[in-house]
């Protein structure tokens, strides 16, 4: 017992050092612009788990999440930006963002409660472009958006005066603008993490579950069906509301182009290929996923390297291969990279019983 | 008055392309309950195909007439879809069909992906123009005009619809659809091959995927590697409105949006007063999708599912 709690806190330890010099181990290896890409997927793990909150617990499709994340990015971007000359703190803007974006949750959640499956994911579909399409159109007859051009001088994060624009010395180690948003970012990330994980076995939790598998049972079970979806709504909404402030004091600029449908399939892609409902499956996916179509820009030094020149532009080909390592890894992995102890459950029951009908058809034929 | 007719026809016109479309997302869902992402790119690589035959008949300078040349170009890029929807449904689809059902439509996705690279590998990132070998002529009706283009895309919906009709109701392999549809191993027992139905349904939908690309490119002039995405999204939103799975419902979805799609553009400013412009016409095509299903959650056509049938 007392072996097994301090090997999982070493566990802890380590993995912590770990994810502490990771960004220095990177900027030594690959360089700084790998920090940066680090910093992305972090945000995309955080996005992941919201949706997960949507997809994976509660059952719900949802193909038009990035619009929270917009709503966030916006919403920090207004509130802190030349546009429209106001300033507001970091701890004042990112809360607002949040909100909003659990508030367009509900919104969304609230007249979609009655459709299912399919129906539910092309409405929310239609919801992230509505969305998108206004901020690409807002900027006539009053400008609020900036339409296509988006917002420029977003501020960058500030943290008790601190700007994580520029670099900062500590402890006569140099930190780029890069690293600190990368331990900005592992806190936050770490705090949705707990929070998806405390929520998983929560009696909310456990109402999700239960609404996803069979919602007329859940009903009968006397949960409340409505506000139960809503909250799944309301709650990953506000992970992608938080990402999104995130996102546009990260990177300073933001527009419509960045919220586009596209985003939304690739966050839904994350979840379901790094196994859905599960945490750890659900974080792979989302670094995953980031990670690879950068690792894919150096197939032109690979061509090279094999074939003597460049046969096919890195650029071209990137996505090409991306596609595949999609389609590939879900043909063998039907249920995710890692699934859930559940799931898979339901997987290899399905096979056995599967069998047995087999069996009994086979020993009635003869 | 003559505007409406004009948007009317317009409207049409693109509705019957969309409801081709979203016939092969009906079809296919009807039966697997699969959303094929990948749809979409079929009828982009159909435009692509028949865009390249086109431009090398008229290249080499064969003296055909154009709408010879046009036909041409379809003969070539029906096969062609049909052989890809083939082998789409081959390699992604069924190795998945006891699978969780997400998991194919990340393959679905990933397919759709990879068509849409291919077709810029081969094709190039800038748009493809087609010939000005089809007939231009323009006639009177009602007050507006409609053009020997927009003639031959009615036409030939209509033809196609029609066919599609009669091959689902009144022939076995329509009879064996309907079966595999309401259920596999039913109409297993039954003596139906539901592996053959299957890839028949993704053949059909891909041969009128096809010809939908033909007339899109044809229409407007133009074919890019990119078409398909925004076509299929518009076509899917289609099989849904008029209740997916419902093939009379996807040709009811696709007309409906083309006409609300061209009336919202033409109107859309007069009614919010010049506060909306016509770049609002997909968020008003996306609002009265949301506000159908809202009162018909399962489409207009589409049957009352019990809860949880």
């Amino acid at each position: 017992m007392l072996r097994s709690k301090r090997r999982a806190w070493l566990t802890f330890i380590a993995l912590g050092v770990m994810l502490a010099v990771l960004p220095f181990v990177v900027d030594f290896g690959l360089g700084r612009s790998w920090v940066r890409i680090m910093d992305l997927a972090l945000l995309y793990v955080m996005l992941a788990l919201g949706l997960n909150i949507v997809v994976g617990y509660a059952g719900l499709l949802d193909l038009g999440y990035i619009a929270f994340y917009a709503v966030g990015a916006y919403c920090y971007a207004l509130l802190s930006s030349p546009q429209f000359g106001l300033h507001l703190p970091f701890w004042a803007v990112l809360p607002i963002g949040a909100a909003v974006a659990g508030l367009f949750g509900v919104l969304l959640g609230a007249p979609t409660l009655r459709l299912r499956g399919d129906y539910l994911a092309i409405v929310t579909l239609g919801f992230g472009e509505i969305i998108r399409i206004f901020l690409n159109n807002l900027n006539a007859p009053v400008n609020i958006t900036n339409g296509p051009q988006g917002i420029n001088q977003i501020d960058p994060v500030s943290l008790m005066g601190v700007s994580l624009g520029k670099s900062h010395e500590l402890f006569g180690i140099s930190l780029s603008s890069p690293h600190q948003y990368y331990y900005l970012f592992l806190v936050l990330t770490l705090l949705v993490v707990f929070v998806s994980m405390r929520l998983q076995n929560s009696r909310i939790g456990r109402a999700w579950a239960a609404i996803r598998e069979d919602e007329v049972a859940a009903e009968a079970m006397g949960i409340n069906v409505r506000n139960i979806k809503l909250l799944a709504f309301a709650m990953g909404a506000t992970f992608g509301g938080l990402a999104g402030g995130l996102f546009a004091g990260f990177q300073g600029f933001i527009s419509p182009e960045s919220f586009n449908l596209m985003e939304s399939i690739m966050i839904l892609c994350m979840i379901v290929l790094g196994g859905m409902g599960n945490i750890p499956g659900v974080i792979l996916g989302a670094l995953l996923l980031t990670v690879l179509p950068e690792a894919l820009r150096y197939t032109g030094d690979m061509q090279r390297a094999w074939l003597g020149h460049v046969v096919v532009d890195p650029s071209d080909l990137r996505m090409l291969l991306f596609g595949m390592a999609l389609i590939l890894v879900m043909l063998f992995r039907p249920a995710g990279l890692l699934p859930s102890r559940q799931r898979k459950r339901e997987l290899v029951a399905e096979d056995e019983i599967a069998a047995q009908e087999q069996a009994s058809v086979y020993d009635a034929r003869h | 008055m003559d505007i409406f007719v004009q948007q009317l026809i317009n409207g049409l016109v693109l509705g019957s392309v969309y409801a081709l479309v979203a016939l092969g997302y009906t079809m296919v869902y009807g039966i697997l309950e699969l959303i094929n992402f990948a749809h979409g790119e079929v009828t982009m690589v159909g435009a692509m195909v028949a865009l390249t035959v086109i431009s090398a008949l008229v290249g080499s300078g064969v003296q055909l007439p154009g709408m010879v040349i046009a036909l041409l170009g379809l003969l070539a890029a029906i096969p062609a879809c049909m052989a890809l929807g083939f082998t789409i449904e081959r390699l992604a689809y069924r190795p998945l069909r006891n699978a969780p059902r997400l998991a194919p439509l990340i393959t679905a996705i990933g397919v759709s992906i990879v068509l849409q690279n291919l077709a810029m590998l081969i094709w190039g990132r800038q748009y493809i123009t087609f010939p000005p070998i089809l007939p231009q002529g323009r006639h009177q009706l009602l007050g507006a005009t409609i053009t020997d283009i927009q003639v031959a895309i009615l036409g030939t919906s209509v033809v196609l619809m029609l066919g599609l009709t009669l091959l689902v109701k009144k022939t076995r392999l329509g009879r064996a659809m309907r079966a595999t549809a309401q259920s596999p191993q039913i109409a297993g027992l039954m003596g139906v091959n539901a592996n053959t139905v299957i890839s028949l349904t993704f053949v059909m939908g891909s041969g009128l995927a096809a010809v939908a690309g033909v007339m899109v490119s044809a229409y407007y002039g133009l074919a890019h590697y990119y078409m398909g995405f925004l076509l299929g999204l518009k076509a899917f939103s289609a099989a849904v409105l008029g209740g997916i799975g419902n093939i009379g419902g996807a040709v009811l979805g696709g007309l409906l949006l083309g006409v609300i799609e061209s009336l919202g553009a033409g109107y859309i400013g007069d009614l919010t007063g010049g506060f909306l412009g016509s770049n609002y016409q997909d968020v008003f095509a996306f609002f009265v999708l949301i506000l159908v299903l809202l009162f018909r959650p399962s489409g207009l056509l589409g049957e009352r599912v019990g809860e949880r049938a």
